[in-house]
């Protein structure tokens, strides 16, 4: 194994690990989230987010490290957007939570494993066929939200924390 | 008060975790391989998916444009997909939360104890998903957690489509008592 291979295994085994201690790794968590009667993986993504963005502008700022935005393609992401959710909503499971499942023994994620390389392999095939369409309709660019609307990225990170942190009190009251 | 202990960990410390393992695991990545790497997992599923194609027939991976273009191969999102699988084991061990479920509860109370059935939704949903999560090319770790943190614009879209779409499902599927 390479140094590639070795940083990308021991921080994957530190994102496991934080994964199966929030408990998020589960069907009924998951499912829980989009009933609204248990929001503890929104809880867990937004303080994700809201750490990691206060890190990642700074460092961005600073020329340390290089973002690497997906494209704003617009027909892609609405209607992937909206393919990929449909999915979640059945199977319970997310590309990378489905993995940690079966960590901790959820041995059914194998099924939605298996169903996720089968789409995978069939994007594969249809590519060129999406290429031309779907893809092909409104491409934005590899941009950020603060350069599209043109603001300074810590009113975005600032709104963030606001909007996350009354849903935290909201989700708290609520007992979910 | 506080959780129990077989409850883990507050899912605000957990995610907060994750938000520093993210900014470290940047830093790590631009000085050690000279390329920022973000977290993300449904790439890892297109190489997956290649290297099985690959036993069957190399010649059509070889030429088909998207596994070109993803490139099949053992790299770094590969390996930390694989690392999520031994953290999780190590903490469900650890922590004896361990257990071999074959159906969830919320699922066995809508459409019982049956494995088949568990077995199919849970391909048809991946299915459907992986398509989803390559057209709109992430998934809630690569548009969810590091588009967010980046504040790509596409983040901002992609994160409420996911959610809006699978309430929409979940409540068609499982909302009923």
């Amino acid at each position: 194994m390479t140094t590639e291979h070795w940083l990308g295994f021991v921080t994957g085994i530190l994102f496991g690990f934080f994964l199966q201690k929030g408990r998020v790794l589960r069907f009924d968590k998951q499912i829980g989230a989009m009933l609204f009667k248990d929001m503890t993986i929104l809880k867990f993504m937004l303080s994700a987010i809201l750490v990691g963005s206060v890190g990642i502008t700074l460092l961005a700022q600073q020329g340390i490290i290089t973002p690497n935005h997906k494209s704003m393609n617009l027909g892609a992401v609405l209607l992937g957007g909206a393919l990929f959710g449909t999915g979640w909503g059945i199977m319970g499971f997310c590309p990378g939570t489905s993995v940690g499942a079966v960590g901790e023994g959820r041995w059914h994620a194998i099924f939605a494993i298996l169903g996720m390389m089968a789409g995978a392999a069939l994007y594969a095939e249809l590519y060129p066929f999406f290429k031309t369409t779907v893809l092909a309709w409104k491409d934005l660019g590899k941009i950020g939200l603060p350069q599209l609307i043109g603001v300074s990225p810590w009113i975005v990170v600032g709104l963030l924390w606001i909007v996350s942190l009354g849903l935290f009190a909201w989700f708290e009251k609520k007992g979910i | 008060m506080l959780p129990k202990p077989q409850d883990g960990w507050s899912p605000y410390i957990a995610g907060a975790l994750v938000g520093l393992l993210a900014i470290a695991s940047a830093l790590a990545t631009t000085k050690l391989l000279g390329k920022t790497n973000y977290l993300g997992a449904s790439t890892t599923f297109v190489r997956a998916a290649g290297l099985v194609e690959n036993v069957v027939s190399p010649e059509h991976v070889a030429s088909n444009e998207y596994f070109r273009k993803e490139k099949v191969k053992v790299e770094w999102q590969f390996m930390l997909i694989l690392g999520v699988f031994f953290g999780a084991l190590l903490s469900s061990l650890t922590d004896k939360s361990f257990k071999l479920e074959s159906v969830p509860p919320t699922w066995e109370r809508r459409f019982g104890p049956s494995i088949g059935k568990r077995a199919l939704g849970a391909f048809v949903g991946g299915v459907i998903a992986m398509v989803g999560a390559r057209m709109a090319d992430g998934c809630p770790s690569g548009h969810g957690l590091s588009g967010m943190m980046q504040l790509s614009a596409s983040a901002f879209l992609a994160l409420p489509m996911f959610f809006l779409f699978g309430i929409i499902v979940a409540h068609v599927i499982y909302g009923r008592r």
